[in-house]
């Protein structure tokens, strides 16, 4: 119980003091974080689009795919990727290995089929008629996929959130394809496990709480557009 | 519960030990294996029942605050410095420890455990006898991560790094790694087992960590020790050290 209060007070501290090191991590997480999901999007969401919209040869096979895929285990993943990336490995002479490029690379494998998935989701919960609607209306290919986007952006807001939610908060994949370096690839997820290990407890739980409050500011700004939006 | 460093347990002696205590007296061992700064932690805090640390500096404060107890010299084995066979700081074939850091802190790069484990202890250590600060080491980054996770990334870094034998032997097949300075008496990698004092931890089940620790030192248990790692890799990981003193060790 005691470590648990440290544990608050420590993230207060460290947050107030303006630690360099902690938000260099923050940033990283971040930036990391945001570039894996921002790629699955621009990936996820056409996907999305062909799989809610069109029928075409191994579509269910495709889906079931992308269901199973939402629950990647992020650990494999990071495995497969460093496989691919080692200096072994069939692309070893990116030397992308270890770096945090590599991280996002594994990261936007984890929250692809988490785009994709909730995207088809919303696309389905749309009237099955607005394409044809929106054609007759005169609108074009990029046109009707922005005004589509439009209608089921609650969904695809939520497939942002889940897609950010699971990448932030991972540690397997970036464990094992970023290293955990203190100067290039520690992220909050990989830090809070070295400082277990090292055994200062309050110091990782108080990491912790600043990843939880990291993830909640980073939703409430997605909430608040949601909810602007919907008005 | 026995709190561990993570080199007896990637080197694969407790996989070799566990079971043999547990045929002798029927008492399971749950192996948490981590730096010898958390195993410590774990220790003051009565996380653990034993411990099985190498840090002797350390150690000694542990003993003093009286979170451990009993403690009782087991084995050692050594350090060795690994890096790519480019070896850019040209420290192969040479015999001096600290020489070596010196010129390896002129090229980089080196990858550190940075985990407050005794392999970090170690290499803080010996910059400090070289009269380097480590964080002007260019190319130095840390894993926060094991000695096996360490090996793997210095590896793909081609970079240099401090290791246990034990480890190191392990995953020789896997790294390109070679050991560029070995045998130097400040690299020796001595181990002692203590009981998490059970005045001071009232959890800590005393009877148990100190039937562990007999068992550690007995003769056969250290045969085994002696000859563990022989049959694999050619050469013994450990040295049973059970009797011996510190001193005869050249520990202060």
């Amino acid at each position: 119980m005691r470590d648990l209060l440290a544990a608050f007070a420590r993230a207060f501290d460290l947050l107030a003091s303006g630690d360099p090191a902690l938000y260099t991590i923050m940033a990283r997480t971040l930036v990391v974080s945001g570039a894996a999901t921002l790629l699955a999007l621009l990936a996820g969401v056409p996907i999305g689009y062909l799989l809610a919209r069109r029928r075409f040869a191994g579509h269910t096979l495709l889906l079931g795919l992308v269901n199973t895929g939402m629950g990647l285990p992020p650990v494999v993943v990071g495995l497969f990727v460093w496989l691919v990336l080692a200096r072994s490995g069939p692309l070893g002479d990116l030397d992308l290995i270890y770096t945090r490029r590599a991280m996002v690379l594994a990261q936007f494998i984890i929250a692809l089929p988490l785009v994709v998935g909730f995207t088809v989701t919303s696309l389905r919960a749309l009237p099955e008629r607005l394409p044809d609607l929106l054609r007759t209306l005169g609108a074009r290919r990029w046109r009707m996929l922005w005004l589509l986007a439009r209608e089921a952006r609650l969904g695809l807001l939520a497939a942002v959130m889940a897609g950010f939610g699971a990448v932030v908060s991972e540690v397997g994949a970036s464990m094992t394809v970023g290293g955990n370096l203190e100067r290039s690839t520690r992220v909050l997820t990989t830090a809070i496990v070295t400082e277990t290990g090292r055994g200062d407890v309050p110091l990782a739980l108080a990491l912790g709480l600043i990843l939880l409050v990291l993830a909640f500011a980073v939703n409430l700004v997605l909430t608040w557009a949601q909810t602007r939006g919907s008005r | 519960m026995l709190a561990t460093t993570t080199s007896t347990r990637d080197s694969g002696l407790l996989d070799t030990l566990v079971p043999l205590f547990r045929r002798q007296t029927g008492i399971d061992v749950k192996v948490i294996a981590v730096g010898t700064g958390a195993a410590r932690a774990m220790a003051a805090r009565g996380d653990a029942d034993a411990v099985l640390v190498h840090a002797w500096e350390s150690e000694k404060r542990y003993v003093a605050s009286g979170d451990v107890r009993d403690g009782r010299l087991v084995m050692h084995n050594d350090f060795l410095l690994v890096g790519p066979p480019a070896d850019p700081a040209r420290v192969r074939g040479t015999r001096d420890v600290v020489a070596a850091m010196r010129a390896i802190a002129r090229t980089g790069p080196f990858i550190s455990r940075g985990d407050g484990s005794g392999t970090e202890q170690m290499e803080r250590a010996l910059w400090r006898l070289a009269g380097i600060d480590p964080t002007r080491v260019p190319g130095r980054d840390a894993t926060g991560q094991g000695m096996g996770a360490t090996l793997l990334v210095a590896d793909q870094r081609r970079a240099y790094t401090l290791t246990d034998r034990a480890t190191y032997l392990a995953f020789r097949e896997r790294i390109r790694l070679v050991p560029v300075l070995e045998h130097d008496p400040h690299l020796l990698n001595v181990y002692h087992a203590y009981v998490v004092n059970p005045a001071k931890h009232r959890r800590a089940k005393a009877t148990l960590a100190r039937a562990w620790v007999s068992f550690l030192v007995a003769p056969a248990t250290q045969d085994v020790i002696g000859a563990f790692g022989r049959a694999r890799y050619g050469q013994a990981l450990f040295v049973p050290d059970a009797g011996k003193t510190e001193a005869q060790l050249g520990l202060k």
